[in-house]
């Protein structure tokens, strides 16, 4: 049973074996240390840059000019913003030829708090990566889609870029459903076939699981739960943050539906608007910072497409405007969304009165508004599922 | 001075009155001609894109009067075809002389400047002089200044492994060199025991939009920036075309023979500004290359100043009749804007000849850090 690291080497394996990848290249991505977080370990085609993102980027670009296929990895996305004007170069380089030249590359960068990374190990990169047209933005929250979704990355003709949460890292499968066909269910055995030994690694070869070919399509969320009240549309890490709210709420009678969007760009909005229209209330949960967030894009077409079926506002649980994210704990916990935090909003979507009692139906929080302001009663939503 | 890294004689001769003129090598009396005709078309492209700028029928002009001597040798000397088996070129947007010289059709550049449909270069999209062709391996020619130095590592990195003799070819100005993509070029491109077959070009006119160069640069040549990195480096006359044409030779014949970079800088005029936010007058001030040829070629009875006359007009009225024709063409469709976001295909990659990277063939090689207590001992030098 694979961790994202592990799933992202053995994806990276086939990319290079199966699918025509020539370079996968970074700061340390290579031999001796096959990438600070061991995504890169037992490859052929990896190789060590100059400490230089932009030649990172650039390079990676030309490669894909020159019909090659590059892996490109920025070592942690804190450090990707001096390399914005060559990622919109890649992103419209198609489009400025007048379809000419296309540039078949793949960026991947570990993003996200969660691992006590301070200032410059913290950032996330889904807010901006959306901004940059061109390019498909993935976000895997799990092995199984951390693999499938590499696959597809690397077949696509586009630039892609891969955002890997740094929390997730050494985080396994959550269950049998989320492992990749083919690997070894022990994860010990797994390890021991293809993580490197410490120490001197002279001589060592890896020993590659036959993983089958299973690509997760581009653009297509998954349903991680099915819910009646309300819809939390996630991403990344907050996906399992998000599941664990929704058992905790179930208790309480709050019945969460959790997708998980996978792909940022372009996302599946057919997902997100059955999901809306079927609870008619949203939760949109994230980690980077809330103004100009990428969930406010997905809540302003919710307001502008499905007003209809909304029965309340449409809510935001995202990164707090700051400079940074601090280091310590009390601070990391302010600053970025976590279990309580999702909690609360959950709760808080549930609790708002239907703006339209017309819109109950079948399956919903249908009841009788008595009056609370959403804030107000913190057991409204008893009161209201008494109602039923 | 002329060959900055070697001091052994070699074609690079250059303008600094301080350098003893290394003797240039005359060219045949028919690659002068060609070159001249070439040089005589660029100019009147640029000068009718000018005159249709103006007359409204562009929003802007940016190009290359001034560098035709230069301009159009690269071209000529490039080894001309699609995929890493060829030259790749990372042009500046002063580029016309070298797309002409490469083969490219002058009404299509003007077709850029009118923004129509049929501009092949980006469908009406980008401003004059932002030249794209795959077939020839141009890739798109961008507005940002510099980011070509990025790009080049990459297309490098593919023709070093792939072997051969085509190389990567980047060039842009003088200012522009201070961007931190030029510093990546040059440490990227000299990596030990991975050197890129490149030829780093700064066409060197002496400004950046209207930032001098001696007010922002203490070094004395950008050129020497290469001898830090154990790089072949030279400075020539852009010019005088047999400097320009004799040096890039030379320059790229050690790119394609030893698999190494080559920084060329050269200093070029710049005759009508910086593009036509700064007015594009003619500078009667600097050198033109072109008369500087006439002269020449009459010394040397090759074209009288009438013949060179007459080449000029009939190129002048072929590029007029053309503006006229090109005027009437159909503007893009505004839904073609959503045109080519994404691409189902694989257009560079269908026909490539790929060239995997394979660490267990490749490895950088050992070197020992002048902390390291054998080297301190003396036991390594
Ligand atoms: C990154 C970037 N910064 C600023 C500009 C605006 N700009 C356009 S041309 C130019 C001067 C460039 O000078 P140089 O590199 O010497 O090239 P030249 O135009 O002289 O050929 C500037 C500042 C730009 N296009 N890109």
């Amino acid at each position: 049973m694979a961790t994202t690291v592990q799933a992202l080497r053995m994806a990276l394996h086939v990319g290079e074996t199966k699918l025509g990848v020539t370079d996968i290249f970074g700061q340390d991505v290579g031999p001796p240390l096959g990438g600070v977080f061991t995504a890169t370990q037992g490859l052929r085609t990896t190789w060590n840059t100059p400490l230089d993102e932009r030649g990172i980027v650039g390079a990676a670009i030309g490669l894909a000019l020159a019909g090659q296929k590059p892996v490109a990895e920025i070592q942690f996305c804190d450090y990707v913003f001096n390399t914005i004007d060559l990622l919109k170069l890649a992103g419209n380089t198609l489009w400025s030829s007048h379809g000419d030249w296309n540039v078949p590359m793949v960026l991947m960068t570990p993003v996200g708090a969660g691992i006590h990374g301070s200032l410059y190990h913290s950032h996330s990169f889904d807010a901006s990566a959306t901004r940059i047209a061109g390019w498909k933005i993935l976000m895997p929250s799990n092995p199984r889609d951390t693999y499938g979704l590499m696959l597809s990355a690397i077949q696509d003709p586009n630039p892609v870029m891969v955002l890997v949460p740094k929390a997730l890292m050494r985080a396994k499968a959550a269950g049998p459903e989320e492992m990749i066909p083919g690997e070894p269910e022990d994860a010990r055995a797994l390890g021991r076939m293809i993580d490197a030994p410490i120490g001197d690694r002279e001589g060592w070869e890896p020993e590659w699981p036959d993983t089958a070919l299973e690509f997760v399509p581009i653009g297509v969320a998954r349903t991680v739960r099915t819910g009646e009240h309300v819809t939390a549309v996630t991403y990344g890490r907050m996906v399992g943050v998000t599941r664990r709210a929704a058992e905790l709420l179930a208790d309480e009678g709050i019945d969460v539906e959790v997708l998980d969007l996978r792909t940022l760009h372009p996302y599946d909005w057919p997902a997100i608007r059955q999901s809306v229209a079927k609870t008619g209330r949203a939760v949109f949960i994230n980690e980077d910072t809330e103004i100009t967030n990428f969930g406010e894009h997905l809540i302003r077409r919710c307001v502008e497409e499905l007003w209809g079926e909304l029965r309340c506002a449409p809510l935001l649980e995202a990164g707090k405007h700051l400079p940074g994210v601090g280091l310590a704990e009390t601070l990391e916990n302010v600053s970025v969304p976590g279990l309580d935090s999702v909690l609360r909003a959950l709760r808080r979507s549930a609790a708002q009165p239907d703006r339209a009692p017309s819109h109950a139906r079948r399956g919903g929080l249908s009841f009788t508004w008595t009056g609370e302001g959403a804030h107000g009663a913190p057991d409204a939503v008893d009161r209201a599922l008494r109602h039923r | 001075m002329a060959d900055v890294s070697h001091s052994s004689p070699s074609a690079f001769p250059t303008a600094t009155a301080s350098a003893p003129r290394a003797r240039i090598e005359p060219l045949p009396s028919e690659t002068l001609l060609r070159l001249h005709e070439r040089m005589v078309e660029a100019r009147c492209l640029e000068e009718r894109l000018i005159r249709m700028q103006r007359g409204g029928d562009g929003y802007f002009w940016i190009g290359g009067p001034g560098e035709e001597a230069f301009n159009v040798s690269l071209g000529m000397l490039t080894k001309r075809g699609e995929g890493i088996d060829h030259d790749y070129l990372h042009l500046h947007y002063r580029s016309s002389a070298t797309m002409l010289a490469l083969g490219a059709d002058p009404v299509d550049a003007l077709r850029q400047m009118k923004s129509v449909a049929a501009d092949p270069y980006s469908g009406g999209r980008n401003f004059c002089g932002h030249y794209s062709i795959r077939k020839w391996n141009v890739a798109p020619i961008t507005s940002p200044i510099e980011v070509q130095y990025a790009i080049a590592i990459g297309t490098a990195t593919a023709q070093k492994r792939g072997g051969g003799d085509a190389i990567t070819i980047v060039q842009g100005g003088d200012a522009g060199t201070a961007e931190g993509d030029f510093a990546s070029c040059l440490v990227w491109a000299s990596r030990p025991g991975f050197e890129l077959p490149m030829l780093i070009i700064v066409t060197h006119n002496g400004w950046g939009i209207s930032t001098n160069a001696g007010e922002q640069h203490g070094e004395k040549h950008i050129a020497d920036r290469g001898r830090g990195f154990g790089m072949r480096a030279a400075t020539i006359d852009g010019n005088d075309v047999e400097s320009a044409y004799r040096g890039l030779e030379e320059a790229m014949g050690y790119v394609r023979r030893e698999r190494k970079p080559f920084l060329l800088e050269v200093y070029v005029s710049r005759l009508y500004g910086h593009s036509s936010s700064s007015g594009s007058n003619f500078v009667e001030s600097e050198t033109d290359c072109i008369s500087e040829l006439e002269r020449k070629l009459e010394a040397r009875g090759l074209r009288s100043a009438e013949a060179c006359a007459t080449l000029r007009a009939g190129f002048d009225e072929r590029l007029l009749e053309a503006a006229k024709m090109v005027k009437h063409e159909p503007m893009p469709e505004p839904e073609t804007a959503f045109d080519h976001v994404f691409t189902e295909r694989d257009l560079v990659g269908e026909r490539a000849r790929r060239v995997p990277h394979d660490n267990r063939v490749w490895r950088a090689p050992a070197c020992v850090h002048p902390t390291a207590k054998s080297v301190k001992s003396g036991e390594t030098h």
